[in-house]
């Protein structure tokens, strides 16, 4: 489990150290045990810095966390011990072999039996026929799961991925996504910063948005509703232009829309809302042909907050 | 100890990949080796030894610290001049592990391995440990072989026993097996602090080399009789690197903090 409480990081610059530059302005979340969350946020929001404060590689300027059960600034080794890390950059040792590379890790997190971590690990993320090879010789795709490996020898409880499938060809991306997935049903807490947000919304319970501080926080689908609503569109064979006022009139019923020659129809809850919409069109003589859910991207969401946001630091 | 261990041998298989690290072990010495060697094969026969030390025309703190009990005029200057050569096999183990640090230390920085390595948890001590043992190691081994090459030089070239005999006494054992690996880590700790201000590992090591300017100085200053190196000489500049080897050790830790490692080395 992750808990933070008011965490906050300022860096100085500047000749004297006398520019303050605040990467994370008072962060408070807690990310549930089992539970993969994604922190999103634009280039140099302080995702990064987030992570690095939470695997105790920089120290907050304020505020509290608790990682795996310890305290940050008092049990850094011991959170160093419970997590696993996939940094921005795999960072592998090019000359050495790949054995070599997931070896030298097993023994700095002094796993019990160094031997048989990097065997599986190499087995599981199909790298054992290339495990002699230098790693300077491997794809991309191929270092960020051997990157992956090494942030799972250990077998940590909580396991942070800073853009883990960034600059990945589809395919590569693809099977670190699919390897996340397998994590995901194995109890293992997992906190991911992503600029992919269809991979956020495919693979994470709750996501957070963050520009320097946290602007949302909940699941994406909780998200889209608080932004956007639910949505239900109508395609119709003919539509009358008296309709969507007298649409609007009915209970549930929060906005009507004539987009592209489709009623779009914002009701409070489509499952107890649309029967009646139907009965009411079809009385009305409507030929309806079909219905769906207007469905909002994270996307959609993430730009919507993050635009605001700028806005509103701009005001 | 595990930990530092593992540094070890995960900068040995890695620095020892590098070609230029594998020619600044094998180059260097062979040079400093072979100088020394060529010089008294050139110098054994001065046709001074007839002559008493007093005539050798040599600095007089040196004939009296050197030259005493009857040694003659020519053993005297193959003395002298193997004592310029003591300075070469001292500047063996600070050069030597420059390289490797420089490429161990400022290489993390650009391949960006420090951070998945920080995120272990190694303590900065057992980091810093590690990686100063895997450049001191090899170059004390390195300069110890030179030495027993050049002792066996010696012997093929049939070099006075004398000369043999101070060469194998104490001024020369206190600086090949004390002083020597006390250069070689102030060197490394140097090589260390170098590299928390530049980028490139060429640049660390050209930098870091500045540490040889002192051992150069007192070179020079022996060859112009300005200073004599005897045992009493040789005890004083162990006290004097010692204390400046740990001053450098803490300062190598201060600048191994590791938030500043991560958000300012770029």
């Amino acid at each position: 489990m992750i808990k933070t409480q008011g965490l906050t990081k300022v860096f100085r610059t500047g000749k004297k150290q006398k520019i303050e530059i605040k990467a994370v302005d008072a962060l408070t979340l807690t990310v549930m045990e089992g539970e993969v969350f994604g922190f999103l946020g634009p280039n140099g929001a302080g995702k990064t810095t987030t992570v690095r404060m939470l695997t105790s590689l920089i120290q907050p300027s304020a505020g509290q966390a608790q990682v795996a059960g310890f305290q940050l600034g008092k049990d850094d080794q011991r959170i160093r011990q419970s997590v696993g890390v996939l940094t921005e950059s795999p960072g592998m040792y090019e000359r050495l072999s790949a054995e070599k590379n997931l070896a030298i890790y097993a023994h700095l997190y002094d796993v019990p039996d160094p031997e048989a971590a990097v065997t599986k690990y190499l087995g599981m993320l199909n790298l054992w026929d290339r495990r002699a090879d230098p790693v300077g010789s491997f794809s991309k795709g191929m270092r960020q799961k051997l990157a992956v490996a090494r942030a799972l020898l250990h077998e940590p409880q909580v396991l942070f991925l800073d853009e883990p499938t960034s600059g990945l060809d589809p395919e590569a991306a693809r099977t670190v996504r699919d390897f996340i997935e397998d994590l995901k049903g194995k109890g293992r807490t997992i906190f991911m910063t992503t600029h992919n947000l269809d991979e956020a919304d495919r693979l994470c319970d709750r996501v957070g948005i963050f520009q320097q501080k946290l602007l949302a926080l909940d699941t994406p689908e909780n998200l889209r509703q608080q932004l956007y609503g639910r949505k239900s569109v109508f395609h119709l064979r003919l539509l009358a232009p008296e309709w969507p006022a007298e649409l609007q009139k009915l209970p549930g019923v929060k906005a009507v829309e004539v987009v592209n020659g489709k009623l779009v129809v914002t009701v409070e809850d489509p499952e107890r809302d649309n029967p009646d919409l139907v009965r009411d069109l079809v009385a009305r003589g409507a030929d309806i042909q079909f219905i769906g859910e207007l469905r909002h991207s994270l996307e959609d969401v993430y730009l919507e907050m993050v635009h605001s946001s700028e806005a509103e630091q701009r005001k | 100890m595990n930990h530092i261990r593992t540094i070890i041998d995960k900068e040995w298989a890695e620095v020892f990949k590098n070609r230029m690290v594998i020619l600044s072990l094998v180059l260097l010495p062979l040079l400093f080796t072979t100088l020394p060697l060529v010089m008294l094969g050139v110098t054994r026969t001065s046709g001074m030894e007839g002559l008493d030390a007093q005539s050798s025309g040599l600095p007089q703190g040196f004939i009296d610290s050197a030259c005493q009990g009857g040694v003659n005029a020519g053993d005297c200057m193959q003395m002298y001049v193997v004592n310029e050569f003591l300075i070469l096999f001292m500047l063996m183990p600070v050069m030597i592990p420059i390289t490797i640090a420089a490429y161990s230390i400022v290489g993390e920085k650009t391949t960006h391995s420090l951070e998945p390595l920080l995120a272990t948890p190694i303590t900065t001590v057992e980091l810093l440990a590690g990686k100063c043992l895997a450049a001191v190691i090899p170059a004390i081994l390195v300069t110890d072989l030179a030495f027993g090459i050049f002792n066996l030089g010696l012997v093929l070239l049939k070099v006075s026993p004398v000369v043999r005999a101070y060469i194998g006494g104490p001024i020369w054992v206190l600086g090949i097996v004390i002083l020597g690996p006390i250069l070689s880590v102030i060197a490394v700790n140097f090589a260390i602090y170098v590299s928390a201000r530049v980028n490139d590992p060429r640049a660390a090591e050209q930098f870091a080399s500045v540490i040889i300017m002192p051992l150069l100085l007192v070179m020079f200053a022996q060859m112009a009789g300005v200073i004599v190196i005897n045992v009493l000489s040789m005890l004083a500049a162990i006290a004097l690197c010692l204390l400046v080897a740990f001053g450098m050790l803490h300062l190598g830790t201060l600048v191994f903090d590791r938030e500043n490692i991560l958000t300012r080395w770029k």
